[in-house]
């Protein structure tokens, strides 16, 4: 059964990246605990703006756990206290009266601050361009069931493509390594033959890519799987690793 | 005004094959050229943007999110369909093009159908090649499961993430084409208004919504792949950031807006729980491929369901229609489930949900075979609701969902307005009054990928387009009425928080426009729209700076074109007399309680001219001629 209850958020504000930013202090009163956290964050938000204050801004969009929009770090942790969840997936349920929240944005030199929670993941986007795909031109393609892919193989590269780009695995990293996200995709292309000739070119570019655009290295500390809300397995790093083997060989 | 849908002669099956070869081709040194702006990265945008450099455009693609995979296509679970059959069950190009039609209550245009179908195969291997990973039997090939409405089995599905799957796909081909220098990317930049000149669509004014800058970008066409209008109900199933915006500024710059009243209900959603709700969560309506929908048979009946033996049981659906029973098509459960709750049989603490059980599926296939098919479905609705649906029954209520409406185009995608051409669930074209289950990732991806390539380059190679520069008076025009009406939003020092107006806004359009829809309660609506979008302009607050990454800004501005459209909307079902489809009149049903068209009176598309304030509608009618479907009482008993 839902209740309500009340807590103290501290929230990270910060206009923007030239600006620095502190934490300010908001009573969120009388939450049901039914709401998600970010519907109790458009509660505190609505009352905001009616005092004429600036509302807390954060990026969101599906709610529905699916588009990679939306996350922040509270109380630590990247998307929040539940596994395999994204903050819009997140309920107050989980809380208790009289709690205090630490609401934070990712933390991480490639993801600058816009304002407040949201920050500018289009490092992520630079490394996908930089190899992420098949090149197959539209119309190109021949008839689906030419090449059988065994089920094995297309099940785990559905593991990888769960992957929905928060950016939660570089914001729980102490080294602030992307490299979760990165080995996801990888590895999603490299179990299929679909994507065998680009392979070796395709590891080799979306890391020189990852490492430029000033992610940290992983050096095993699982924090991301842990905080991945679409549970990508670290496994996914150790092929990445093997591919670029690979590919160095084959070179 | 005529309107000309320039569908091509010669019979169904060979109009798409003979109109491609008549469709002027634009030289290939020539593309590079030509610039092209398209608005949206979801299936048909970013499907778009991508295919048109691949062909050696120059493309400039918007997106209003952080990252062009965001786009609410991600959002599709159940999957998608194509005439492959693959299953040998009787499947056909020629069946999947009857059953859209016929699901479409006979409101869509039969040659667009009919292509929608031929191309339907082409996607699947596109997606195929790309390495989207749909799921497989054993043997390495593409497994199959038949969806809402369809008796076969047509749809492809990549576990419960279809729509994720396949955005990331397209979304994919965007990025190669970045790469390659054929796409520049506008992330952050929400499109404020059209630029019309000379009579041609000739690009975009943005507002970058990081810097709060208001830019121009000019191009020889443009294309918005901007998606549906669900949210002006306030609670749907749509995206935050999903509005109607795009295509409400280019309706006001003289492009029609057809059959806005079309819009669907989704049968199976998680219901309303609380008035601070922001959004309502779809359970994708595979589900009711295995679970089945009662209530109580007993009015008001509060017993716990596992406590309500067999005998008490109403499974309203396999009732009514023995031959599809829970498959019945979208409008027609839902309407179903509304009628039960109304007589006072719905469940849960508001009375306005129905059971979908699981009980009879766990007990003949195992609970793990289950969980294999709709895992993730099921840990959503936990997360949601905090009960175990392998345990209790998941308890479900129609929502908005999905716009069948939109800009009106001809059969080559490209609206009245020469030069704007609409893609994807923006447009109004392939989905009449009700769209089948598994059918908008289709037709996303069959107009990005496979219709615009080809119609593009016929307009461009058959009309003068001369340079222009975003410096000429109508970009600098429109970019002062942009930023003109964004100190407006910011002086009006109001008391109400955005989103209470459009929650007000939300409640009354679904009150009186939502799953059924009578004069009376239509006419009021006109009167009261008005009334809610006088106190947004008087009493709302908008805070914070027009310079500035400003998100209550934003909010106001799409809530402000959702005040003006939503009228138009309600015009439009009160226009429409007849039931159809999504839009039932209650003045217009058989004696079994469904919808009952006029044809006679109504077969047409309502195309609707604004002026520039949005208001004084102005009717133009497409009459629609069936000649290989005849028009019948859709049953699916």
């Amino acid at each position: 059964m839902s209740k309500k209850i009340n807590l103290t958020l501290k929230v990270w504000r910060q206009p923007d990246n030239r600006t620095s930013g502190r934490f300010e202090v908001y009573p969120a009163q009388d939450i049901d605990t039914d709401m998600s956290f970010l519907e109790m964050l458009d509660v505190v938000n609505d009352e905001l703006e009616k005092e004429g204050k600036d509302p807390i801004a954060f990026d969101h969009d599906c709610r529905e756990g699916i588009c990679g929009m939306c996350g922040c770090v509270i109380n630590g942790q990247a998307h929040g206290p539940d596994a395999a969840t994204t903050v819009c997936q997140l309920h107050m349920r989980r809380f208790q009266d009289g709690m205090t929240l630490v609401i934070e944005p990712w933390r991480a030199k490639a993801f600058p601050i816009i304002k407040d929670l949201a920050v500018d993941r289009s490092a992520f986007d630079r490394v996908i361009s930089a190899g992420g795909y098949i090149s197959v031109r539209t119309g190109a393609a021949p008839d689906a069931h030419a090449v059988p892919v065994p089920k094995d193989s297309a099940d785990q590269a559905m593991d990888a493509a769960a992957c929905i780009g928060c950016g939660a695995c570089v914001a729980a990293c102490p080294n602030a390594s992307a490299m979760l996200f990165v080995s996801a995709k990888v590895s999603q292309l490299a179990l299929l033959p679909q994507g065998q000739p680009e392979r070796d070119q395709r590891v080799v570019s979306m890391v020189s890519q990852m490492d430029s655009e000033g992610f940290g290295n992983c050096s095993n500390h699982y924090e991301c799987e842990a905080s991945c809300p679409k549970e990508i397995s670290i496994k996914n790093i150790a092929r990445m690793n093997r591919e670029l083997t690979r590919a160095g060989v084959r070179s | 005004m005529v309107l000309d849908s320039k569908v091509p002669s010669g019979p169904i099956s060979e109009k798409w094959t003979k109109h491609k070869f008549d469709l002027k081709l634009v030289n290939p040194a020539n593309k590079r050229k030509f610039e092209v702006i398209v608005v949206g990265t979801g299936l048909a945008g970013a499907s778009a943007a991508a295919s048109l450099s691949e062909l050696g455009y120059r493309v400039k693609s918007f997106c209003i999110q952080d990252s062009p995979r965001r786009a609410h296509s991600i959002a599709a679970q159940g999957g998608i369909n194509a005439a492959k059959n693959y299953q040998n069950d009787g499947d056909s190009v020629y069946r999947l093009f009857y059953d859209t039609v016929k699901g479409g209550d006979y409101r869509s245009r039969e040659a667009n159908v009919h292509r929608l179908a031929e191309v339907s195969v082409n996607i699947i291997d596109q997606c195929v090649a790309q390495g989207v990973p749909f799921a497989r039997e054993y043997g390495g090939l593409l497994d199959n499961r038949s969806f809402g409405g369809a008796q076969v089995s047509r749809t492809f599905y990549a576990r419960g993430q279809t729509g994720q799957q396949l955005l990331l796909g397209a979304y994919s081909a965007l990025m190669k084409e970045v790469k390659r220098g054929g796409v520049e990317l506008y992330p952050r930049r929400e499109m404020l208004d059209l630029v019309v000149a000379n009579g041609q669509a000739r690009g975009i004014v943005v507002r970058n919504l990081v810097t709060g800058e208001i830019e121009s970008h000019a191009a020889h066409a443009v294309l918005l792949a901007t998606g549906g209008y669900g949210n002006v109900f306030f609670l749907s199933t749509n995206a935050k950031a999903c509005n109607v915006t795009a295509a409400w500024r280019a309706a006001k710059r003289g492009a029609f807006f057809a059959n806005p009243c079309y819009t669907q209900i989704h049968p199976t959603c998680i219901p309303v729980h609380g008035d601070y709700q922001s959004k309502l969560t779809l359970m994708s309506e595979s589900l009711r491929n295995d679970g089945r929908i009662w209530v109580p048979k007993k009015e008001g009946d509060n017993r716990k369901p596992s406590e309500i033996p067999e005998q008490d049981r109403d499974y309203y659906l396999e009732r009514r229609y023995p031959s599809f029973g829970n498959l019945v098509p979208r409008d027609v459960a839902s309407r179903n489930a509304k009628d039960m709750c109304d007589t006072g049989h719905g469940v849960g603490s508001t009375g306005q949900a129905v059971y979908l059980d699981f009980r009879d599926a766990i007990d003949r296939l195992g609970e793990s075979a289950i969980r294999s098919r709709y895992g993730n479905l099921f840990q959503m609705y936990e997360k949601i609701v905090d009960e175990n649906p392998y345990k209790s029954p998941m308890m479900i209520y129609p929502a908005v969902h999905y716009t069948m409406g939109g800009l009106w185009v001809d059969y080559n995608l490209m609206s009245n307005l020469p030069g704007l051409h609409v893609l994807g669930e923006a447009n109004f074209s392939d989905h009449g009054a009700n769209r089948l289950g598994a059918s908008a990732l289709m037709q996303g991806l069959a107009d990005g990928y496979f219709v615009i390539p080809y119609t593009l380059g016929h307009y461009l190679a058959t009309h003068k387009v001369e340079d222009i520069s975003t410096d000429a008076p109508e970009f600098k025009e429109v970019e002062k009425q942009a930023a003109n009406r964004i100190e407006k939003l910011l002086n009006i020092n109001g008391k109400r928080a955005v989103n209470e107006i459009h929650r007000d806004l939300g409640l009354l359009m679904w009150d009186k426009c939502g799953m059924a829809r009578n004069e009376s309660g239509l006419k009021d609506a006109l009167k009261k729209i008005p009334e809610v979008r006088e106190e947004f302009w008087n009493n709302v607050n908008v805070v914070g700076s027009p310079g500035s990454f400003n998100q209550n800004l934003e909010r106001a501005g799409r809530v402000a074109d959702f005040l003006e459209f939503g009228e138009l909307l309600v015009h439009d079902a009160l226009e429409r007399a007849e039931s159809c489809g999504g839009h039932f009149r209650e003045e217009s049903q058989t004696e079994d309680g469904e919808a009952k068209r006029d044809d006679e009176n109504f077969c047409y598309v309502a195309a609707w001219e604004i002026d520039q304030d949005g208001g004084n509608p102005i009717l133009h009618k497409e009459p629609l001629e069936f000649e290989e479907v005849s028009l019948t009482q859709r049953s699916y008993k």
